[in-house]
């Protein structure tokens, strides 16, 4: 019977056993659950799929209620075409894919929270664009979906995924730390890399507002995803060269649970603080509430 | 924290504290209620208030209330739904103290008069906790079988229930006692990892000093 409640347990637990992360998250999960890890590993799958069904849906001429979002997708997908992008060819399709992941959820579409649904593009993209840019297997994908759930559970259990409670930096910095963990075991990087690349990226999200434009999860979300799928790509070749941090692991996640309770709560999806408060916002929300 | 709580739910958008973990709180108060919803009062507090009309969650407390899952495509529709079927809900502004920025109070009636007050917090990634129940404090996700009993605080009404549960071999996980006064009325919270025997839960109900017993069965959620 195994379980981990800090990255450093799982570390541990990986070199007791001599396993991956994703065999140490998958065991604690077959282990709490009483499931087969047969049973544990469709279900990852089944979420998997659910991403790819969700990005295979977009729609680029849908726009969300307040008109403030859609169709920028399309847009990146469009530029991408022309070659012309700065980024890699992966990097550029991943920022495509977390576009048009936060504008399906704005439009009330059918979608994976991973943690949350305001982060919901920023794994999915990173996962995707690796499965169609390099060609990888599926059972790969999903075992990457098991780290990152595994270093979500930490943040979510010794901080916080809940914009409301943490501000952004627990909804975009924790999707940003399981993308990079997950980006990086993708690579190969090995046990410690891999949590080195989700610090990597943790840390470059610590007190984030949380100031959605009227309370909708749509102004600065959607586009914030794509700062945290660039976020993880770096992180993730940042820990592959061997680099690390000098703050640990479970250190971070502490300074995230503390900056969390320090934010005032206007910046925790009041949205009486921040960009919510801005003159731009104002006069889209009036021009919204007069349609 | 289970691992299919950070990936996942499978939900509609726009907001997995605001609209799925909403849900899930209408859900669970539908399920404990144990009969259709006739009335209901929801009330809003803290960020659910202050930002849950552009997160739709009215809609999503009333789709969880009609026995809607995260993952349903009508939870947009959900008051119209209500409307139709002749569900009267009426939202207004929770006056708590110190509360979860993400709290709904819900005062229900059932189809057979049956009424329930229900205090529910949406902590986030889909996951809730509910709080309160007829005015005692509780503390339990819904996630797992939970059985729910109001008895007359006196000697012996705890080991009837672990009995009646070992008896059915239903393992206990968590077991939460409250009380509102010395000798007055109590509430026990167990959260089983095994579903409770219906048979089980019938014998409660007639046992002495048991005033009421709500049973919370699994869900089959994604």
């Amino acid at each position: 019977m195994i379980e981990y409640h800090s990255i450093q347990n799982i570390l541990d637990l990986c070199k007791e056993q001599d396993k991956k992360i994703w065999e140490v998250v998958l065991q604690a999960d077959m282990d709490e659950s009483g499931a087969s890890g047969e049973q544990v590993f469709e279900k990852m799958r089944f979420m998997y799929r659910a991403m790819q069904e969700a990005d295979q849906s977009y729609e680029a001429n849908l726009k969300s209620q307040s008109g403030m979002v859609g169709g920028d997708g399309e847009k990146m997908r469009q530029y991408n075409a022309t070659g012309k992008n700065l980024c890699s060819e992966y990097s550029s399709l991943a920022m495509e894919k977390a576009l048009k992941m936060g504008e399906s959820n704005a439009c009330m579409k059918r979608i994976v929270a991973a943690p949350t649904a305001g982060s919901c593009g920023v794994i999915p993209a990173v996962l995707l664009s690796y499965e169609e840019n390099k060609n990888a297997e599926e059972d790969e994908l999903v075992k990457a979906l098991f780290v990152a759930s595994g270093i979500g559970k930490v943040v979510a259990e010794n901080a916080s995924i809940a914009g409301a409670f943490g501000g952004c930096q627990a909804e975009i910095g924790t999707a940003s730390a399981m993308a990079a963990g997950a980006l990086a075991y993708l690579q190969g990087a090995d046990n410690e890399q891999i949590m080195q690349a989700a610090t990597f990226a943790l840390k470059n999200m610590l007190g984030l507002a949380c100031d959605p434009v009227g309370g909708l999860v749509e102004v600065p979300c959607v586009k914030r995803n794509v700062a945290g799928v660039v976020n993880a790509i770096s992180s993730a070749q940042l820990a592959l060269a061997g680099i690390t941090s000098v703050i640990t692991p479970d250190d971070t996640i502490d300074s995230m649970r503390r900056i969390g309770n320090d934010l005032p709560s206007c910046l925790k999806e009041t949205s009486k603080g921040g960009l919510a408060v801005t003159e731009s916002a104002k006069r889209i929300m009036e021009q919204f509430k007069s349609h | 924290m289970n691992i299919f709580d950070v990936i996942g739910p499978v939900m509609v958008g726009p907001s997995s504290s605001h609209t799925a973990g909403a849900v899930r709180i209408g859900y669970v108060a539908r399920q404990l209620l144990g009969e259709e919803v006739r009335e209901a009062k929801i009330l809003l507090y803290g960020s659910f208030l202050a930002t849950g009309k552009g997160h739709g969650t009215d809609k999503a407390l009333t789709a969880g209330l009609l026995g809607m899952q995260t993952d349903d495509y009508r939870i947009p529709k959900s008051i119209e739904i209500a409307e139709d079927k002749g569900m009267k809900i009426a939202f207004g502004e929770a006056v708590l103290k110190e509360a979860h920025p993400n709290t709904a109070q819900l005062y229900l009636k059932g189809i057979s008069g049956k009424t329930m007050e229900l205090v529910g917090q949406s902590l986030g990634g889909g996951r809730i906790n509910i709080a309160e129940i007829d005015g005692i404090e509780t503390n339990f996700s819904g996630e797992n079988p939970t059985l729910i009993v109001h008895n007359l605080d006196q000697p012996g009404h705890v080991s009837e229930v672990t009995s009646m549960l070992a008896h059915k071999g239903v393992n206990i996980a968590t077991m939460q006692l409250y009380r509102s006064s010395k000798g007055g009325k109590a509430v026990m919270v167990v959260e089983c990892d095994q579903e409770v025997p219906q048979e089980g839960i019938r014998w409660l109900e007639r046992v002495e000093g048991v005033l009421k017993v709500t049973y919370l069965g699994k869900s089959e959620e994604k």
